[in-house]
């Protein structure tokens, strides 16, 4: 075929202007909502005495960190949609969840506590955190996914990779509202395995996805 | 270098307005400065240059199908060059190569001539005949025999609409066969 031609025929198929990606992504994650409900209200549900819990700063403190996650994923993963991004510029929002942790362990390590700081870090729902952030992220990261394939990203792996923390985010932000556990000391060890786990998966489905 | 940026900027903004002919002009506009781009990095390579068309082809169909991702408030070329710097490495790669492609290779770049009618059909056109029969007869109508939406839409007994969605859905599945290893 003639590339002269090729101009032609792509200057003809332009009657539909492009839709942005931001707009996407958005209806893509609202469309996963409710799947992502429903599984964590048929498996889990919220915890018995959330309404009492919700005074407690260290159970919506996990809360802080898991939007804050998902939020800053979103931004990023919206960047490196960009075929001339780079990660550089506006990936050191990923840091704003650690930064969040880590002042909240600073606070948990200065007030006095009943129980040793190895109980707390253990917990009682380690095995269930680590299976089910993964799983309530699951319908998150294939909408993200989906919805990203519009994007031309220089480095599909990573793009796949902020697509799994922004899904993690989102999936743990569920599972927080079930979970007992509130000691930053807990969140930082097994939602942070559960996220890797995810980040994991999106590395490895952008790879294949998100080429263009 | 400037002033042609700027011109390329200009008329990617109005194609996104919705100026076919200015979207017309941007492509056969940087058609040969991506041409010149490819064979040197052919050439680099120690890869045969009479490939460098195809990939071409297969840079303006990712620019034409991932240009929602161009922000319009940015310059135009370092968006395409991104663009064109991939395609040329992923094309290298299939043909088993990895090299480091540097971006100056095309910043720098003046046009080189479109090749002669004699060459072969190309890439693009092999993939061509593996298309839904729909979209290849669209395609074919439109991008081979130079046929308008209206006449390929009488020809072949359709909408115009649906002439529109098959070149759509033609041109993408275009793009995802040229990818494939």
């Amino acid at each position: 075929m003639q590339t002269d031609r090729l101009i032609a025929a792509l200057a003809t198929d332009t009657r539909t202007a492009p839709r942005r990606i931001g707009p996407v992504l958005a209806l893509a994650l609202l469309a996963a909502l409710p799947v992502a409900v429903a599984l964590f209200m048929a498996i889990l549900g919220m915890r018995s005495d959330v309404r009492t819990a919700m005074h407690n700063p260290f159970f919506d403190l996990k809360f802080v960190v898991t939007l804050t996650l998902a939020f800053a994923a979103i931004v990023v993963s919206l960047h490196l949609t960009r075929p001339e991004a780079s990660f550089g510029r506006w990936g050191w929002l990923l840091l704003l969840p650690v930064v969040v942790i880590v002042s909240s362990l600073a606070a948990e390590m200065m007030m006095p506590h009943q129980r040793p700081w190895l109980a707390r870090l253990i917990g009682n729902n380690a095995m269930a955190c680590m299976a089910s952030i993964p799983l309530f992220a699951l319908p998150f990261l294939a909408a993200a996914l989906l919805a990203l394939r519009r994007g031309a990203p220089a480095n599909p792996g990573l793009a796949g990779m902020t697509a799994g923390l922004l899904a993690a985010g989102l999936g743990a932000t569920l599972y927080a509202s079930h979970c007992t556990d509130d000691s930053p000391l807990f969140v930082v060890v097994w939602y942070s395995i559960a996220t890797a786990f995810v980040a994991a998966v999106g590395v490895f489905a952008g790879r294949r996805m998100l080429r263009y | 270098m400037r002033g042609r940026d700027d011109e390329w900027t200009g008329l990617m903004r109005a194609a996104n307005a919705g100026d076919a002919t200015a979207y017309r002009r941007l492509l056969e506009a940087v058609a040969p400065v991506l041409r010149a781009a490819t064979h040197r990095g052919l050439a680099r390579a120690g890869q045969p240059v009479d490939q460098s068309e195809d990939i071409v082809q297969e840079i303006l169909l990712a620019v034409h199908l991932k240009r929602q991702t161009w922000d319009a408030t940015a310059p135009f070329a370092p968006w395409l060059f991104a663009i064109a710097r991939n395609k040329l490495i992923d094309a290298l790669r299939r043909r088993g190569r990895r090299v480091f492609v540097n971006i100056d290779d095309f910043s720098e770049t003046m046009a080189a001539p479109a090749p002669s009618e004699t060459l072969s059909a190309g890439e693009v056109a092999t993939h061509l005949d593996g298309l839904p029969s729909r979209q290849r007869d669209v395609l074919k109508s439109i991008a081979v025999e130079s046929a308008s939406i209206k006449e390929t839409a009488t020809r072949l007994a359709m909408t115009e609409g649906a002439v529109r969605v098959a070149l759509h859905r033609g041109l993408a599945s275009l793009a995802a066969k040229l990818r494939e290893p």
